[in-house]
C-alpha cells in the first residue's frame, strides 16, 4: 500500500518534535492524516451527485504539566509543521525551555484483518449502480413506499503518529458503508425506515451485503411502522433484540467509563472499580480489535495498539477506558481508546466496539417469560448525562409483548432510564449475539463505533409514548 | 479569496457551469479545569468546494486545502463526478436576481486584537465564578472560551461574486451541584460578536441556577399536562419544524407540511418567519449559500401555511425563483434549502406571567434525545425532559428521568401562548417560552 499522502521524512518529524518541546513541554506529538473519501447520493429516484473529498494535514500538541497546547495545519512541509509546532508550544509555554532530542523508533502494527478492495480502485459507476439497485428494490417492496434515499460512502484514512517518547507509527484505515432510508405513506400519515450497515473494509463489503436486501429491510420497517399504534407511556419490562440494544450500554455506562469524564468527577461510575455496578448477568467489553467492525483499527489516534478491554465482569466494574494523557496521569498504560475525528481535533477517550457477551438463555424464552412489555428490534441512537447517569435512547422498530407473545408494532419513542439502575435491572441475557453500526458524538467530535449484545431484558424502564401503559 | 474562487470558476470548459465556494476560518479555544488551562487550541482551517453541472448532471468535490495542485485535483474530480449523476433538467446555478443585500454588522475587527492572555483569564474567571456562585456547586465539569473569525467567497459561471465574513465568541460552563450520591448539572453560556459583549454574569447565573434548582429531583408520575418550553428548548423544537419547511423535504415527500399550503396548520396567533436580515439573529448573513441576497420569508402567517424555503434548484422544480434560502455546511457540501434565522412572532408576556396565568404544568428546562426521539417526517416526538413542576402559577419541585411526547402537528394546534422573552440563540432558530397544552408526560 502506498503512503504517498504522508511522505514526511523521519528526520523532519524529529526536528518538529524538538521544536515543539522548546518551551519546556513534557510531551509533544505530531499526528498527520491524509483522508480521501467518496460518496454517492441517490434521492427521489435520481443520483443527485457523487462527491470526492480530501482532507490532509497535521495536528501538533504539546503537554506541559496540566496544560495541553494544540495547533493544526494543512501544510505538511517542514515550515508548515514547524509553524504549527511553534503555535502549540507557545500555547503550552512555561518558564523552562531548552533543547531536547527525540529519537524515534518505528513501530509496526498488526492489522486486525485484511482489506481486499480499496475503494479508490473501484469504478465510480459501480458505486452509483449500487444505489439504483437499492432504489429499485425498496420501491418494489410495496406501493406505500413513497420515497427512497440511499447513500454510499467510503473513506481511506492514512495516519502517522510520532511523539517525544520516541514512538513513530502509522496506519491505514478503510471504511465502507451503505445507508438506505424509506418513507412509507398510509392513512396514519408518513413513517420512515432506515438500515445502514458499515464495516472497516473496502468494496468487498458488498460480497456479504446485498444493497437490495438492505433496501428491502428499510422498506419493510417503514411499512411495518404504518401499522404501529401509539407507544405506551409509563414503566414496563423492555426486551431488546440482539444487536439492537448495544446502544443502551453505550449510553447507560459506556460514556461513564471513559477516564476523562471519570477524572473530572463527571461520572456516576467514579470510584466504583471492584464494586457490583450491574446485574451478575452482565459482562461488558470494549474491543478495538474486533475484525471488520465499524469501530476497529490497528492503532488509535495516539499510536497505541487497539486492545480488547474488559469493563464489567459478572456485574463487577473491572476498569475504565483510557487515552494517553489520562493513563500517564494515573501511572498506567493507555487502553488504546485515544481517538479524534480528524487532525483538527485533540484526542479524547472514546469507545470502539462496545458489547455485552452472550449469556445462556433462549431468546424466544425471554419473550415468552414476559407477560406485558415491549420488544425493541431497532434503536435509533441515544444520549447520556454522565454526571447524573440519566440517559435516553430512541426506538425505531418495536412491538408490544402481551402474554409472552409479540403482538402489534408501536410508534417511535424514546426510553429513559438511569444507567446504574438499568444495569442492575437486567434480569435475562440470551445466548445469541449481533452488532450495530453507529457514529458516536462527544464534545463536538464524531467517530465510528459499533455496539452489540445478545437478546436481553431490562425488568423496568420508562417508555415515553403517548398511550396508557 | 474571491480572486481564488474566480480563478477556479474561470477554468470552466464550454458547456459547463462551475460554482466555487472558498471558506477560511481562524479559531481559538481555551478549556480550563480546576484552576488550570487544560487545553489551548489555535487553528486555521481552509478549504474549497467545487460544483460542476454539465449536460444536466451534477458533480461535487471538496478539499481542505487551497494549494494549487489540490485545487486543480478538486476541480477535475468534480468534473469527473458530474458524469455519474442522473440527468435532471432543473439543475442549475444561481444567477444574480437584483435584490440588494442589507448591511449587517457581523464582523468586528476588535476580536483579532483581543489578547490571548485575556481569553485565558476569561475562561479561568468563568470557572471560578461558577464554583463560587452557590455553596451547593460541587464542581465545574467544563468551562470554556472560544472564538472564531470566518470568511467565505462564492464565484460562479452564473455571475455570482460574493464574500462574507463574521466574528463570534462564546463562553460556556457546565456546573455540577449536589453532595454524596446526588449530582445535578446545569449549563450556562453567552455568545457575542466581540468579547466585550459577552455576558459572564448571565452564563454563571444560568449554570449555577439550572444545576442547583434540580437538586432533589424525582421521577414524576405519568399524566397529561401543560408544558412550558424554556427558550432554548423551544428553539430546538423550531429547528425540527424547520426541516419540514424546507422545499427540498417537500419536493421529496419528507415534509409533514407537504400539500398543505394555504391551510391552517397552527393556532391563529402563530406567525413564523425566517429572516436572515435580522441583525440580532446568529444565523444572519448578507447572502445565502448560493450568493443571493438574504431576505425575509413568511412561512406561517396567522396559523396559515404560506410557503417554503427555496434554493435555486427547488425553486426551478416548483416553477418559482429561489427565495435565497440556500444553506450549506461550509465547503464540504452542496447547498440544501433551509432556515437560518427562524422565529415565531413573540407575544407580550414574560415567562413568570405565563406560568401564573396557566396555573399548573411542567417547565421544561432541558431535553435529551432530540435526534433519536423526534421524527421530522412523521412528526412523532418523544424526548427526555428535566425541569420544574408548576403549581398554582409558580415553579415547584424539580423532576427528572421522564419524557414528553406528542406530534409536531398537534403541538402547533395545542399551542396556548407564546412568550415575549425572545432570545436569538446559536443554531438558526430563536427561542421564547412556548406554552403547549395536553402533552403526555411519562414517568413512573
Amino acid at each position: 500500500m502506498t503512503d504517498a499522502g504522508l511522505m514526511i521524512d523521519d528526520a523532519v518529524v524529529q526536528r518538529v518534535l524538538a521544536a515543539a518541546l522548546r518551551t519546556g513541554g513534557d510531551f509533544a506529538e505530531v499526528f498527520a492524516e491524509d483522508r480521501r473519501s467518496s460518496s454517492a447520493r441517490l434521492d427521489d429516484g435520481k443520483i443527485e451527485e457523487l462527491t470526492s473529498g480530501r482532507d490532509r494535514g497535521a495536528g501538533i500538541r504539546v503537554v506541559r504539566g496540566e496544560t495541553t497546547g494544540f495547533a493544526h495545519t494543512s501544510d505538511l512541509t517542514e515550515e508548515g509543521l514547524r509553524a504549527a509546532a511553534d503555535a502549540a508550544a507557545v500555547a503550552a509555554r512555561g518558564g523552562g525551555g531548552g533543547v531536547r532530542e527525540v529519537a524515534l523508533t518505528r513501530q509496526e502494527n498488526r492489522q486486525p484483518h485484511e482489506v481486499r478492495v480499496l475503494p479508490e480502485d473501484v469504478a465510480k459507476a459501480r458505486k452509483a449502480e449500487l444505489l439504483l439497485r437499492a432504489d429499485d428494490a425498496a420501491r418494489s417492496a410495496g406501493g406505500a413506499v413513497r420515497q427512497v434515499g440511499a447513500t454510499y460512502a467510503d473513506s481511506h484514512r492514512r495516519i502517522l503518529v510520532a511523539n517525544s517518547d520516541g514512538l513513530l507509527t502509522s496506519d491505514d484505515q478503510v471504511r465502507t458503508r451503505l445507508m438506505v432510508s424509506c418513507v412509507a405513506s398510509g392513512d396514519t400519515g408518513m413513517q420512515t425506515g432506515f438500515e445502514a450497515p458499515g464495516r472497516t473494509v473496502g468494496f468487498e463489503l458488498f460480497d456479504e451485503v446485498d444493497p437490495a436486501d438492505i433496501a428491502r429491510e428499510a422498506a419493510r420497517r417503514a411499512l411495518e411502522m404504518l401499522k404501529a399504534r401509539p407507544a405506551p407511556s409509563g414503566t414496563l419490562p423492555v426486551v431488546l433484540k440482539r444487536g439492537a440494544g448495544g446502544v443502551l450500554f453505550h449510553e447507560a455506562c459506556g460514556h461513564g467509563l471513559e477516564a476523562d469524564l471519570v477524572g473530572r468527577d463527571a461520572s456516576v461510575f467514579r470510584d466504583r472499580v471492584g464494586q457490583q455496578v450491574a446485574s451478575p448477568l452482565v459482562n461488558l467489553v470494549d474491543d478495538g480489535t474486533y475484525a471488520r467492525e465499524w469501530g476497529t483499527y490497528a492503532i488509535d489516534d495516539e499510536g497505541h495498539a487497539a486492545q480488547r478491554n474488559s469493563l464489567i465482569e459478572n456485574g463487577e466494574l473491572t476498569d475504565y477506558m483510557w487515552d494517553h494523557l489520562r493513563a500517564r496521569k494515573a501511572g498506567r498504560q493507555s487502553s488504546g481508546n485515544g481517538r479524534r475525528q480528524s487532525y483538527h481535533h485533540l484526542p479524547m477517550v472514546r469507545m470502539t466496539n462496545t458489547y455485552v457477551l452472550a449469556g445462556e438463555e433462549d431468546p424466544d424464552e425471554i419473550i415468552r417469560q414476559t407477560p406485558h412489555g415491549i420488544y425493541c428490534v431497532q434503536l435509533g441512537g441515544g444520549q447520556v448525562n454522565t454526571a447524573t447517569g440519566d440517559f435516553v435512547f430512541g426506538i425505531t422498530e418495536a412491538y408490544m409483548i402481551e402474554n409472552g407473545e409479540i403482538t402489534h408494532p408501536i410508534r417511535a419513542a424514546n426510553l429513559i432510564g438511569n444507567g446504574p439502575e438499568v444495569l442492575q435491572a437486567i434480569d435475562a441475557v440470551g445466548n445469541d449475539f449481533d452488532t450495530w453500526t453507529g457514529t458516536c458524538g462527544k464534545d463536538g467530535q464524531g467517530v465510528p463505533v459499533s455496539s452489540g449484545q445478545p437478546t436481553l431484558r431490562v425488568a423496568a424502564m420508562t417508555v415515553g409514548g403517548t398511550a396508557g401503559a | 479569496m474571491l480572486e481564488l474562487a474566480e480563478r477556479i470558476a474561470e477554468r470552466a470548459q464550454p458547456g459547463e457551469q462551475v460554482e466555487v465556494y472558498v471558506g477560511r476560518s481562524h479559531q481559538t479555544d481555551v478549556k480550563v479545569f480546576d484552576g488550570d488551562v487544560e487545553s489551548f487550541s489555535s487553528a486555521d482551517t481552509q478549504g474549497v468546494g467545487v460544483r460542476v453541472i454539465r449536460d444536466g448532471r451534477q458533480g461535487f468535490a471538496y478539499a481542505a486545502s487551497l494549494e494549487d495542485d489540490v485545487v486543480a485535483e478538486t476541480l477535475a474530480e468534480a468534473r469527473d463526478n458530474a458524469g455519474f449523476g442522473t440527468v435532471d433538467e432543473f439543475l442549475g446555478l444561481a444567477t444574480p436576481d437584483g435584490v440588494e443585500p442589507v448591511d449587517l454588522d457581523l464582523f468586528r475587527p476588535e476580536l483579532a486584537r483581543f489578547p490571548t492572555e485575556r481569553k485565558i483569564e476569561m475562561a479561568l474567571e468563568l470557572e471560578r465564578a461558577v464554583r463560587a456562585a452557590d455553596s451547593r456547586i460541587r464542581g465545574v465539569e467544563s468551562a470554556e472560551y472560544g472564538d472564531s473569525v470566518s470568511e467565505s467567497a462564492i464565484a460562479s459561471t452564473g455571475g455570482i461574486r460574493t464574500t462574507t465574513r463574521r466574528s463570534s465568541c462564546s463562553i460556556v460552563a457546565s456546573a455540577m451541584a449536589g453532595e454524596g450520591t446526588e449530582t445535578q448539572t446545569g449549563t450556562g453560556y453567552s455568545v457575542a460578536r466581540t468579547p466585550e459583549d459577552l455576558d459572564m454574569a448571565k452564563a454563571v447565573k444560568d449554570a449555577a441556577e439550572k444545576a442547583t434548582r434540580m437538586l432533589g429531583a424525582r421521577k414524576p408520575s405519568s399524566r397529561r399536562l401543560t408544558v412550558f418550553l424554556d427558550p432554548p428548548v423551544a428553539s430546538s423544537f423550531l429547528g425540527l419544524l424547520a426541516s419540514g419547511l424546507s422545499a427540498s423535504s417537500v419536493i421529496k415527500g419528507r415534509s409533514l407540511f407537504a400539500g398543505r399550503e394555504d391551510e391552517a396548520v397552527a393556532v391563529p396567533f402563530l406567525t413564523m418567519v425566517d429572516d436572515p436580515t435580522e441583525p440580532e439573529a446568529w444565523g444572519s448573513s448578507r447572502y445565502d449559500a448560493e450568493g443571493l441576497a438574504s431576505r425575509r420569508n413568511v412561512l406561517i402567517e396567522n396559523g396559515v401555511l404560506r410557503g417554503f424555503l427555496h434554493n435555486t434548484y427547488t425553486g426551478r422544480r416548483c416553477g418559482q425563483p429561489s427565495n435565497a434560502s440556500a444553506v450549506r455546511g461550509g465547503y464540504r457540501s452542496t447547498p440544501g434549502a433551509g432556515s437560518r434565522a427562524l422565529s415565531v412572532t413573540p407575544g407580550d408576556r414574560s415567562q413568570e406571567q405565563l406560568l401564573a396565568d396557566a396555573g399548573d404544568g411542567l417547565l421544561v428546562q432541558s431535553v435529551t434525545g432530540l435526534h433519536s426521539g423526534a421524527n421530522p417526517v412523521s412528526g412523532d416526538f418523544s424526548v427526555g425532559v428535566s425541569g420544574l413542576m408548576v403549581r398554582d402559577g409558580a415553579t415547584a419541585e424539580p423532576i427528572r428521568e421522564a419524557t414528553i411526547a406528542s406530534t409536531l402537528q398537534r403541538m402547533l394546534l395545542d399551542l396556548l401562548a407564546i412568550g415575549g422573552d425572545r432570545e436569538w440563540l446559536p443554531g438558526g432558530a430563536a427561542g421564547m417560552t412556548l406554552v403547549i397544552g395536553d402533552v403526555q408526560l411519562s414517568g413512573s
